[in-house]
């Protein structure tokens, strides 16, 4: 019995931790400026959290096979325990885990703390159930006023999201139900939700926020590579939340300019 | 002792007062037992029906049909709420504490027996309405376990969001106050009905486990309590709490100004301390069976209590690290982290002290040991990924994923569970006077330890690929496609591990009219309840009042005559 505990608790251990050093499943690839960072506390974290889980199960495995009860006059080592002990390992996994949490700080204060570059791309985000649409403030760089008795979700874009077209300010406003980013830009983000809260979590980016109803919520990051990017909501917004999703089309900046220039011309 | 006599009261007569309406905390902790059980049934085959749909979106099924994207939700948020509040708060706490709390600090009922009753039967009503929402129109809410708002505010905001929901935010409530009553009787008896000589450190470590439990529900209840009464004001009267102004498919609510961060806030402050609730009373049993199947003291006792007050304490300052992505001040995230990863130590020293047990020991395998050594493991493999979650910057992509599912299902789910197993094969035999069958005990442990780690484990790669938790079907979004074999295998195994559960069932109840005849002090152990009668008379210890004279742990004590000393014997140990 202890010897098939050892071997089934062994056997876990050793499958689980497979699978993450082969990495069979993994974060896709980083294609924004934060993922390297990210990346890298990501590894410190699990290789550390790795060498805790595989001593501690190992361990665990073979003090129950060789401390098995076999009979006969097996001693026991009488102890209520040892205080030496107890605060060298209190000791240790205290600087384990608060420095594991002080060396990821700084990212985390970098993405979050810091205001948007000034030639940043405004993009404001607009979640509902259940879609995702983002506006562009066009030449004038002033997102035009929205209402919410103007909102119309069937009608989709500019009504969607209730664009008010009284407000001089909205006419040269591009809404899209694909998000356009030049690369290597950073974009000034402006989430916000209509309905209920919904998140907008775009794995390849390294980048999750909930988009919350009364709230803006202002973010920034810089995809770095172009190409085509899945968002999936991350937030339980409903019963169409699995399909929720939408799609970041990372461009370079003359293909970006080109696009804003045809979706200006089409509101003509 | 005073307060001893004064709730004394005599044994009941008729049925209807001997095992419905009963005051003896014994029936109600059986009571409490059973009502987790049927809750968890009901909660397993909630998570089955999830598990087929997620993997064959279009299946019929026989009796149910074809299951749709709401339907799924409800069966999400169901499987949630009852496993959470009738299974992993109802039967470690209300059940095995209601049971053997007043008999390991030997005392002959809990405080107020009256008031134990009404919990019960308050947790009972609860269940009915929360059970009452498949039945309505529109059905069961779909806004998940933690009930978000405003999806959870809005009627309108789907299906199942009618009355089903006020179903499900009116059984919580009663909940809660049952919860009060509970946490209220169970910090009253250990403070005021210890026996002579049992001082607070003599507790065995169930006991302290159960006090900490309660407080921890005095604390946190009253909290949820107050938010479910909110958002019941803003489903019905109006009021704007949580709701700002929205607008849902076009149409502007009739709410303004409302935070849905507010409920966030209230739910998690709960919610937290709720996770501790499930499963410090499994780190209880499992120090105690590790002790005594090791034939050793538990290593580091003082360190273990310490550490339960640190983990209790800590549980109530770390509400935010649920929210890093939550749109609250990116400032706080790094508080809240801080105190989540300190929380990290107490859970090490409890694991270094179990591990610490084990060495050099005696080890009896019998399936009580079996449960608590599975208990360990899950709670080290779910326990470490807690850094990954606790760190704002990995909870960027983490964050709502599988991974956390993964997470939090093999340390409150699993481990907590592990916990019930271990108590349920130990204390059998006190409660019912017999023993369970041991081989199907043990083939129950072997299919459940590697079961679970089945169908939780790729949970983790799931999500560390960006698979978000709560999609119903993997088809909308590209990058899930390639996932869908690692969900065929995670539902494969919840099929061999849900029907492994039928042994556990079968055992249970063929051992109660069939299993053989329990002595009063099976397993050799050492505490109170094993000091009397096999299952225990009316006022547990037929009219005597045991006299505590050694700590919960006494095994292999050299020099005794036998291998374990009982706490109420009253020869001197001079080794202590």
């Amino acid at each position: 019995m202890g010897l098939a505990l050892l071997c089934i608790i062994w056997l876990i251990t050793f499958v689980s931790t497979y699978f993450f050093i082969a990495k069979t499943w993994w974060l896709p690839a980083g294609m924004a400026a934060a993922a390297p960072a990210i990346d890298r506390q990501f590894t410190v974290t699990y290789i550390l959290m790795g060498i805790v889980f595989v001593a501690a199960q190992c361990g665990l495995g073979y003090l129950v096979w060789k401390y098995r009860d076999q009979g006969g006059t097996q001693k026991v080592a009488y102890s209520h325990g040892n205080t030496t002990l107890e605060l060298v390992w209190t000791t240790l996994t205290a600087i384990l885990f608060i420095g594991l949490n002080l060396i990821g700080s700084p990212i985390w204060a970098a993405e979050r703390f810091d205001p948007p570059n000034a030639n940043a791309v405004p993009v404001e985000v607009t979640g509902m159930q259940f879609a995702w649409y983002f506006r562009y403030a066009g030449k004038d760089g002033i997102f035009g006023a929205t209402k919410p008795d103007l909102m119309d979700p069937s009608a989709g874009n500019e009504a969607a999201i209730g664009l008010d077209t009284n407000d001089p300010a909205s006419k040269d406003d591009v809404v899209s139900g694909t998000m356009f980013l030049p690369v290597n830009r950073q974009v000034d983000l402006h989430l916000r939700a209509v309905d209920v809260i919904h998140s907008f979590f775009v794995p390849s980016f390294r980048f999750k926020q909930d988009a919350v109803p009364g709230l803006v919520i202002h973010m920034h990051f810089t995809p770095t590579q172009t190409g085509d990017y899945e968002i999936a909501c991350a937030e339980l917004c409903g019963l169409g939340h699995y399909k929720m999703h939408g799609m970041v089309k990372v461009v370079s900046q003359d293909e970006f300019d080109k696009w804003i220039a045809e979706q200006e011309a089409a509101k003509q | 002792m005073v307060a001893q006599d004064a709730h004394a009261h005599a044994a009941p007569q008729g049925f209807i007062r001997k095992y419905i309406f009963s005051l003896d905390h014994k029936v109600i902790g059986i009571q409490y037992y059973f009502l987790a059980l049927a809750a968890v049934f009901v909660g397993m085959f909630l998570s089955l029906l999830m598990r087929i749909h997620l993997i064959w979106p279009t299946a019929t099924l026989p009796l149910l049909g074809e299951i749709k994207p709401e339907t799924y939700l409800s069966l999400l948020t169901m499987h949630g709420t009852i496993m959470v509040f009738f299974v992993l708060t109802t039967a470690p706490q209300s059940g095995f504490g209601n049971y053997f709390l007043p008999i390991q600090i030997g005392a002959p009922d809990m405080a107020f027996p009256v008031l134990n009753m009404l919990s019960f039967w308050t947790t009972f009503v609860a269940f009915m309405v929360m059970l009452a929402a498949f039945f309505v129109t529109g059905g069961a809410p779909l806004h998940g376990w933690t009930g978000y708002a405003p999806l959870s505010a809005l009627p309108s905001a789907g299906p199942g969001e009618q009355l089903g929901a006020d179903l499900w935010v009116t059984s919580i409530a009663i909940f809660c106050v049952a919860s009060l009553m509970g946490a209220l009787n169970f910090i009253t008896t250990v403070l005021d009905l210890r026996a002579k000589g049992m001082t607070l450190m003599r507790m065995p470590l169930t006991v302290w486990s159960w006090f900490i439990t309660a407080i921890l529900g005095l604390l946190a209840f009253g909290v949820l309590l107050s938010a479910g009464i909110l958002l019941l004001l803003d489903r019905n009267l109006g009021t704007s709490f949580y709701v700002p102004l929205v607008v849902v498919n076009g149409t502007v609510m009739g709410h303004k100004g409302g935070s849905p961060l507010l409920w966030q806030h209230l739910f998690w402050f709960f919610g937290h301390p709720e996770v501790y609730i499930a499963i410090v009373p499994g780190m209880g049993v499992a120090s105690q069976l590790l002790s005594t199947f090791s034939r050793k003291p538990i290593f580091g006792y003082r360190a273990m209590v310490y550490a339960l007050m640190a983990i209790g304490l800590l549980g109530f300052m770390v509400w935010g690290h649920h929210m890093f992505m939550s749109g609250m001040s990116p400032y706080s995230a790094f508080a809240f982290s801080v105190m989540t990863m300190s929380i990290g130590v107490p859970s090490a020293i409890k694991t270094f002290n179990w591990l610490g047990t084990l060495w050099g020991a005696r080890i009896r395998l019998y399936s009580p040991m079996l449960f608590a050594i599975g208990f360990v493991s899950l709670f080290v493999s779910g326990g470490l990924s807690g850094p990954f979650l606790a760190q704002p910057v990995l909870d960027i992509p983490l964050h709502d994923t599988y991974f956390v599912v993964g997470h939090f299902h093999l340390i409150m789910g699993v481990a907590a569970i592990f916990g019930m197993f271990a108590g349920t094969y130990y204390w059998f035999p006190k409660m019912f006077g017999r023993m369970m069958n041991e081989t199907l005990a043990k083939w129950h442990f072997w299919f459940t330890f590697v079961g679970t780690y089945c169908i939780f484990m790729p949970m983790h790669y799931l999500g560390m690929a960006g698979h978000p938790r709560r999609y119903s079907q993997l088809t909308e979004v590209n990058y899930l496609h390639n996932l869908l074999p690692l969900q065929k295998f995670i539902t494969y195994s919840a099929f061999v591990t849900i029907t492994a559960q039928l042994i556990f069932v079968v055992n249970l109840f063929w051992s109660m009219k069939k299993g053989a005849k329990a002595a009063d002090n099976p397993w050799e152990a050492t505490t109170l309840e094993w000091t009397t009668a096999t299952p225990p008379p009316h006022d547990n210890f037929a009219g005597r009042t045991p006299v505590v004279n050694h700590g919960p742990y006494e095994y292999s004590v050299p020099g005794a005559a036998k291998d374990y000393i009982l706490q109420s014997d009253p020869a001197t140990v001079t080794s202590h």
